[in-house]
């Protein structure tokens, strides 16, 4: 038992940081440190300066061009990243298609896919949700028919993140409705350029647009965009299900928003001291510190428990996705409590770097405020997407307890 | 990184568990906490040929050199079999002070002695008026000609009724919850002036409060440096700490698998409880409480041999302050899920349960730890304020 990083672990944390500070472009480093709105053309030249270095793909083995790191090196690098405030790496392109191309598409599009997505050349979203299929994905109905050599897709998808910025996009989409709901889905890689598709935007509760639907009416998409076999697409999508949740422990996220509350509370003045000095504010941060602790520990344990093994992780990332998103959202919800009345100030104008406060506001309003009370809305979402908790919960009852 | 045991680590787990499984099966467990004994010396004699009570002792003195994680080895399994003896206080505790501040005559006298299984030790360092605060002691030490005169008394001192010697905690200077003052010293249970009142516990434990009229003693009982005893104390119940987190960790494993075989077996409206989602997610709350328990409980072992002071608190008080949560989260749970099942006396979760409980009343409960981490929290970050206006989000 030995919770300490190796020498060589250490001086790849060090060889990463050095890279990051050395090579992360100052605006991008200001607006996403600062809160402010990230732009599409941030993390797309940030994906380029990471492919450059050999960095484009920090999860994928070496043979398609990613780094072949081990998952502690993965999650070193995704530590430092989220510390010295670079940009999160697109996850529907990386982390969630590229695993199901790898694992169950064809030579073909193996070859022509996945240069692109590391090269930082196509952007992916991902064509899951309907609305009539949240939790209950299996129940979807875009269908698409075969004829000839093409499919015509027909239906609705929800929920879509950053379809507006998206090349392509990867759907479940049914080829059949025969037998139960899970055998008629298949795995559809479709150009965002295709006639018929049309993109709406669905403004978020902090005012962002973040999310859209999309319409597919009578869309080509030509056969050999099929991953896989026909009807076998829901086996793929819960194999992308499991990397996805993989990804949303978070904790490098967790402890620079740690880091963040702190300083935050240490400015803040409540009964004329700082208010982290207020012992129940004080006792409220060292609640979430203890819950950041133990995940660390468990993911870390997770994680060395398949370092040297390919399978990939099982129902256990549940619990890893569970208390991630829980630690998000209450490190979000005390950042902007930390804040008092300066939570309430709605300014849009504000997240645009060239936003200056009105000299009779700036007064009394800090210059990290502006983006906070938005944070906390908008991560509400995290115990909602990627598998809501209760369906963890399911998970975690089915799968690893037997019930 | 090292999530696992060592081979060496393993196969004493398997001793101790089967073991357990043989010798120490839940009605001989129950027998032995009514008897008068509250514990069994045929077990204790078995841990002194396994090497146990010799763990964490240096080898010159016949020990195995074990460390804190060796220690949370066997407490895991010291919950899961709800082991009575004293072993938190004799080996962990008293044992592990006196390797760590006791005079090398001292050490060559007691060690091999308590290693053996022939010596039993207890911690006397809680006062009435203290709670859980080990600065505050009241008892007095005197000193006197060649000697020590100490006045005073000691409350809910574990293990104090089979105890051969208690290390006594007393003030030979400085006032009221002054740190330095405080001496610290070894009494033989038969000193003239030491009285004892001994009670069971709650979990099936013994205990006693220690009465001190004028008891001498001679030069030799002084551990340590006069007045600066305190450290060691504190380091000696970090690492109990340490322990009964462990010892925590391990009941949770054992009583979500108990509740879980329930669900399993229990039928009701014609299928297995087990199958409904209310109590599937209850029981999803216990699993992930118990496994992140048992990695705080990973990290309070691995530090709580450390000798920065500062970094084992924040370490050990963590772990307490959030086991202490996750134990009374699983043990209300399960016993919520057994029904009436779990308030009888007759089946092991409500031995579990009311261990669980007591444990998270002793050496600090929720409060006492959560504020001790909380303050090492707020320091790190009071370190940094100018940062705020560039920090990243």
């Amino acid at each position: 038992m030995d919770l300490k990083y190796t020498a060589e672990e250490e001086a790849f944390r060090a060889e990463v940081r050095a890279f990051i500070e050395a090579e992360l472009p100052a605006d991008i480093g200001a607006r996403i440190s600062q809160g402010k709105r990230v732009r599409k053309d941030d993390l797309t030249r940030w994906q380029r300066i990471l492919h450059r270095h050999g960095w484009g793909a920090v999860m994928w083995p070496e043979r398609f061009g990613g780094t072949g790191w081990n998952v502690i090196q993965q999650h070193i690098f995704e530590e430092e990243r989220a510390d010295l405030g670079a940009p999160p790496q697109n996850a529907f392109s990386l982390k969630m298609l590229a695993p199901v191309l790898m694992t169950f598409a064809n030579a073909a599009q193996q070859e022509y896919f996945l240069p692109r997505i590391i090269a930082g050349e196509d952007w992916w979203c991902q064509g899951y949700s309907e609305p009539g299929a949240g939790s209950d994905l299996a129940s979807l109905r875009t269908s698409a028919l075969r004829e000839g050599d093409h499919y015509v897709v027909n239906g609705q998808k929800t929920w879509n993140t950053f379809g507006q910025y998206a090349d392509w996009i990867f759907c479940l989409v049914r080829t059949s409705t025969d037998g139960r709901p899970q055998q008629g889905i298949s795995f559809l890689l479709i150009d965002m350029k295709s006639p018929g598709i049309t993109l709406k935007p669905i403004i978020m509760l902090d005012g962002e647009h973040e999310i859209n639907e999309i319409w597919f009416d009578n869309v080509r998409v030509p056969a050999q965009n099929l991953v896989g076999e026909e009807n076998k697409g829901w086996t793929y999508a819960k194999f992308l299900l499991t990397h996805e949740r993989t990804n949303n422990a978070g904790i490098g996220h967790c402890k620079r928003a740690l880091k963040r509350l702190k300083e935050i509370a240490s400015v803040q003045m409540a009964n004329g001291r700082p208010l982290i000095e207020d012992l129940r504010f004080r006792d409220r941060i060292a609640q979430v510190e203890l819950e950041l602790m133990a995940l660390e520990i468990t993911n870390l344990r997770v994680l060395s428990a398949t370092a040297n093994e390919t399978r990939t992780l099982g129902p256990e990332v549940s619990v890893l996705k569970i208390k991630g998103s829980e630690i998000q959202q209450a490190l979000a919800e005390l950042k902007m409590q930390a804040l008092g009345p300066d939570a309430l100030p709605y300014l849009r104008e504000a997240l645009e770097m060239d936003w200056a406060a009105d000299p009779l506001f700036a007064a009394h309003y800090p210059d990290y405020a502006a983006p906070l009370s938005g944070q906390y809305f908008n991560l509400r979402k995290t115990t909602i997407y990627a598998g809501s908790t209760e369906i963890q919960k399911n998970i975690i009852s089915q799968l690893i307890l037997g019930l | 990184m090292d999530f696992n045991y060592s081979d060496e680590q393993l196969a004493l787990q398997q001793t101790l568990q089967k073991f357990i499984g043989r010798d120490y099966g839940f009605e001989r467990r129950r027998a032995l906490a009514r008897s008068t004994l509250g514990f069994s010396a045929d077990a204790w004699a078995q841990y002194a040929e396994l090497g146990l009570l010799s763990l964490p002792f240096p080898q010159e003195f016949g020990g195995l050199d074990g460390n804190a994680v060796d220690i949370m080895l066997v407490m895991e399994l010291v919950g899961r079999g709800l082991l009575l003896e004293p072993y938190l206080s004799s080996i962990v505790m008293c044992g592990g002070l006196i390797r760590d501040a006791a005079s090398e005559a001292l050490k060559r006298d007691l060690l091999p002695r308590i290693g053996a299984g022939e010596l039993k030790l207890a911690l006397a360092c809680y006062e009435a008026a203290g709670r859980y605060d080990l600065s505050r002691v009241a008892c007095t030490a005197e000193c006197i000609g060649g000697g020590w005169r100490l006045s005073g008394g000691k409350t809910v001192v574990l293990d104090a009724p089979s105890a051969d010697y208690f290390l006594v905690s007393a003030r030979s200077g400085g006032h009221a919850a002054e740190r330095e003052g405080i001496s610290l010293f070894l009494v033989a249970r038969e000193t003239a002036g030491l009285t004892l009142f001994s009670y069971p516990t709650q979990s099936g434990g013994r205990a006693a409060d220690l009465r001190l009229d004028n008891v001498v003693l001679g030069a030799g009982a002084l551990i340590g440096a006069a007045g600066h005893g305190l450290a060691s104390v504190e380091r000696a119940v970090d690492r109990g700490i340490a322990a009964l987190c462990a010892e925590a960790a391990g009941i949770m494993v054992a009583l979500n698998e108990a509740t879980l075989s329930h669900l399993k077996s229990r039928k009701q409206f014609g299928v297995p409880i087990g199958k409904f989602q209310a109590l599937q997610h209850r029981m999803a709350d216990m699993f992930i409480a118990a496994e992140q328990a048992r990695s705080m409980a990973i990290n309070a072992a691995v530090y709580a041999d450390s000798d920065d002071a500062a970094a084992r608190r924040r370490a050990v008080s963590g772990a307490k302050a959030y086991i202490d949560q996750a134990a009374r989260l699983v043990g209300q749970h399960a016993v919520q899920l057994h029904g009436a099942m779990g308030v009888v006396d007759d089946l092991i979760v409500s031995h579990y349960f009311k261990r669980l409980t007591m444990i998270t009343l002793s050496l600090g409960d929720v409060d006492f730890h959560l504020a001790r981490f909380s303050a090492t929290s707020a320091t790190s970050a009071a370190s940094a304020p100018a940062a705020v206006l560039q920090g990243p989000v």
